[in-house]
């Protein structure tokens, strides 16, 4: 009787250990619905051909976005100035172009990155170690010092006027650039694809995990031997670089860059496109930065006051009723729609 | 006067009264940051909205400067009671990122509003005529309205430091900020002790919104144009510090009034600079508590 | 013979407070040491001191013989030293299986891999479920740890501690919250603790002090008021005084 018992208990012990590993093995499996992003990006040339140039714009904020995310929607890291690693990705190819005559796109944009993300190593190191209102003051003053230092030195910068006019050789020296912004399109959509690629890579690995262990309970991390530190100036780092590409395809796509890709107005932006979507989930920057900027194109023609009310409006309402963004507020309706349909 | 001294004396003084509006609009955020924990971003809103109020009464009723910054000071500080009964109150145990974000949509929503009714052109104030002009110290003579400035910010300044330090209810809010647990252990009503200095810190905010219309001309972005200024203040100063925004204000006002004079083109960086440097070597400002 | 674990001359101060005096302590391998005083005595602060929580006024903390006072509290973790806390520190959102998987991740350098996915390393998860499975933990696998009831949070605590195969371990408190029909699973997890490790556990139930423990330390504001084996600590009339009012006993 006793041998039988312990013989079902270990049949049942086996069945839920191998549940369980399983849904770890498979966890960063491709699901289908995540090709509907792609797909809906690839038809919107066909549908909206005339709206490639905001298709490229659209395309490069879910980029940024995607950066943020990394570190405020995994780590945990709270920054209103993350639009000084865009803004040094997008000087640092405006300045290749004219002073080193490097033109050559694709390169450009790795270039920009590794400016950024060296320039993140080194400010995070420094930075990281605070947290709460010392680390946001800091985040924001690092921003408006390369802001108002690219404006002292406005003779090499361009000041807020910026570097017009820039040129930039063709796509693998074959693919002309139209005044349609057809090329940027598909410039913009591969370089996201490698991004996301490369993004999701990480947030499912073993260091992924860990970032979320620290942004769930710091100390904890401390106490198991994690070098807690040293992975957030990475994550910091690896998404300053991420910034810092999206900022180089910004310049390359609009052949134009001013200081004022440095804004406040613009860390806040991609910031509340970011929660609006919703944090820590990557389709968050999707689907913020598309909602956002669809609306912002629409709404804030008609009438720039009603459009920053509403936003003001929403960040309100978002914090009182949707900490989790769309993405959350989809959650919450697929689990009613789940609970009615159990018996 | 030699002119070296006289541009010294001119960075002493228009830094001086930087400071003071600084500090006078500042200090309500950095004690209600420092006993709530609250992220209050909508803190420049209030001042904004001080100043469109002033704007109201001096030129649609033509009530006197004076009494109307004390109009707005005492009428903000009550509009704002139900702001934080009703809103804020819910988000004290929120995370940082919540906080930040209610306060941001709130100033945004009132920038938009107000636009709407005053339209985005600076506005400015008729002053009275002792206001207009210079007073006359023998050795040089002083703007009169930043000089009013001035004294007004070193009444206020003895004011608060006698609330705070030698009264009963000020001795409550030190000891709030110090340790909050152990305050409310003690029969201490924080909640009510928060509504109030909220209110206080409100009010004052109104105050030198109105007193910034004269000094840099008042549009609904003041709310976060300033924001960022009025956040470095207290960051640097220490969250809850009397003491520790004083110094801040003082420090950020002269070096700032200087930096502009002596090299217009570098804009805030010295601010900014400043910022960073105090920040990494107190993280916790001036006089924060770790 | 190296302690397992030094403690020299330790002190603290907040300020006029000197909230740890001149305490000493020591620990040899396989050691069952009970730290015990009136509440506010500051045993969780002499555990945060050890781990690195906080940096000592003065004095001295030994690991295995190396002096670790200016370590980092990640260093120690890595070199064997492992704490619970009075309070449940876990990761709430997370399944139970991540939160063992996260700590034995950490422990052998796995969490610098950026590449591969989180299940790539079959060990790791094998070596998740086996603990889990030690302490009657499995079902619970991939329940969120905020779902499970208090007890059996205090339970994958432990789980974590003992995943970083500490040489070290200190227990603060581990039945503390723990409704008392439960207590019974913590209290067997303490006894089948592998021999070879240096337990120092922080108790207020004398029961569980006198079956656990086989050397017992008395703080009393701060400093070491006394130290013995259990038999002895309990015939001392002055720790009975310091206790008045706190005791446990039962017959």
């Amino acid at each position: 009787m006793a041998a039988s018992e312990s013989m079902t208990r270990s049949v049942a012990g086996e069945a839920a250990r191998s549940r369980a590993a399983e849904f770890l093995l498979r966890r960063h499996y491709l699901r289908w619905p995540e090709a509907l992003p792609w797909l809906i990006a690839v038809g919107c040339f066909f549908v909206f051909p005339d709206r490639m140039t905001f298709g490229s714009q659209l395309l490069i904020m879910i980029m940024f976005a995607l950066s943020l995310d990394l570190i405020l929607g995994y780590a945990g890291i709270v920054t209103l100035g993350h639009a000084a690693f865009f803004g040094l990705g997008a000087y640092t190819v405006a300045l290749a172009s004219i002073k080193l005559g490097w033109t050559e796109p694709i390169s450009g944009v790795f270039f920009g990155g590794a400016v950024a993300g060296l320039v993140g190593i080194v400010v995070g190191w420094f930075i990281l170690r605070y947290r709460g209102l010392t680390l946001l003051m800091l985040t924001i003053a690092f921003a408006a010092m390369l802001q108002e230092g690219g404006n002292i030195r406005s003779d090499f910068t361009g000041g807020y006027d910026g570097l017009p006019g820039l040129t930039f050789d063709p796509l693998l020296g074959h693919f002309q650039y139209d005044l349609y912004g057809h090329t940027n399109y598909w410039y913009a959509l591969a370089a996201l694809a490698v991004v996301f690629f490369v993004v999701r890579r990480i947030v499912y690995s073993p260091f992924g995990q860990a970032l979320t262990g620290i942004r769930e309970n710091v100390r904890r991390m401390h106490s198991i031997g994690s070098p807690v530190h040293r992975r957030l100036v990475t994550v910091y780092a690896i998404s300053a670089a991420i910034a810092g590409m999206a900022g180089a395809l910004f310049t390359q796509t609009n052949a134009y860059v001013t200081l004022t890709v440095f804004d406040f107005d613009a860390s806040a932006k991609v910031m509340v496109i970011l929660i609006l979507g919703g944090t820590g989930r990557l389709y968050g920057a999707f689907l913020g930065a598309a909602v956002y900027m669809i609306f912002e194109d629409k709404l804030s023609k008609m009438s720039p006051t009603f459009w920053q009310f509403g936003i003001g409006l929403l960040l309100v309402l978002a914090v009182m009723f949707a900490r989790r963004g769309l993405l959350g507020v989809g959650d919450t309706i697929r689990r009613k729609l789940a609970g009615r349909r159990a018996p | 006067m030699s002119h070296a001294a006289n541009i010294v004396i001119s960075i002493l003084f228009d830094g001086l009264a930087y400071a003071m509006f600084l500090f006078i609009t500042s200090v309500g955020l950095s004690v209600t940051m420092g006993l709530m924990n609250f992220v209050n971003l909508a803190h420049g809103a209030f001042a904004m909205v001080g100043g469109y109020i002033v704007v109201s009464l001096t030129r649609s009723l033509g009530i006197d400067f004076v009494p109307a910054l004390v109009i707005a000071a005492v009428l903000v500080g009550f509009i704002s009671v139900p702001f934080e009964r009703l809103l804020y109150r819910h988000l004290y145990k929120a995370t940082d990122l919540e906080q930040v974000l209610l306060t941001i949509g709130l100033a945004f929503m009132a920038i938009a509003t107000f636009t709407y009714f005053y339209g985005p052109i600076p506005k400015s104030v008729p002053l009275p005529h002792w206001l207009e002009g210079d007073i006359n110290l023998g050795f040089r003579a002083f703007p009169s309205y930043r000089a009013f400035l001035i004294i007004v910010g070193a009444v206020l300044v003895t004011v608060l430091w006698y609330a705070f330090e030698r009264t009963n209810i000020g001795a409550r809010i030190r000891a709030a900020v110090d340790n909050r647990r152990m305050a409310e252990s003690v029969g201490i009503n924080v909640d009510r002790l928060f509504t109030l200095t909220f209110a206080v810190g409100s009010g004052l905010a109104a105050l030198g919104g109105g007193f910034a219309i004269q000094l840099f001309g008042l549009t609904p972005y003041f709310a976060v144009l300033y924001l960022v200024l009025f956040l470095i203040v207290v960051a640097t100063g220490g969250l809850g510090s009397l003491k520790g925004t004083l110094l801040a204000a003082l420090v950020i006002g002269i070096i700032d009034t200087g930096g502009k004079y002596m090299f217009p083109q570098a804009g805030n960086f010295f601010v900014y600079l400043i910022t960073v440097v105090v920040l990494l070597i107190k993280p916790a400002g001036f006089y924060g508590r770790e | 013979m190296t302690a397992a674990l030094e403690v020299k001359d330790l002190n603290r101060s907040f300020g006029a407070l000197r909230v740890t005096r001149d305490v000493d302590l020591s620990l040899e391998k396989g050691a069952r040491h009970a730290l015990i005083g009136p509440n506010g005595a500051g045993k969780t602060t002499l555990v945060n001191l050890i781990t690195g929580v906080l940096k000592p006024s003065s004095g001295s903390v030994l690991l295995n013989g190396d002096d670790i006072t200016g370590w980092s509290q990640a260093e120690r973790a890595r070199r064997g030293l492992a704490r619970t806390f009075q309070i449940n520190q876990l990761f709430r959102g997370l399944t139970v299986l991540e939160n063992l998987c996260m700590t034995i991740g950490e422990r052998d350098g796995n969490c610098n891999n950026m590449w591969r996915s989180a299940g790539a390393k079959r060990a790791v998860i094998d070596e998740a479920l086996d603990r889990l499975e030690a302490l009657r933990l499995v079902d619970d696998a991939l329940k969120l740890v905020r779902e499970l009831p208090y007890g059996r949070q205090r339970l994958v605590e432990i789980a974590m501690a003992l995943a970083q195969k500490p040489r070290v371990l200190l227990l603060d408190e581990p039945a503390a919250g723990v409704p008392s029909s439960e207590t019974h699973l913590i209290l067997d997890v303490v006894a089948a603790l592998d021999p070879d490790i240096a337990v120092l556990i922080i108790e207020h139930d004398m029961d569980v002090v006198f079956r656990f423990a086989r050397e017992i330390s008395v703080l009393v504001q701060g400093a070491v008021f006394t130290k013995g084996t259990p038999d002895e600590i309990r015939r001392n009339e002055k720790v009975r005084e310091v206790y008045l009012g706190q005791e446990h006993h039962h017959g």
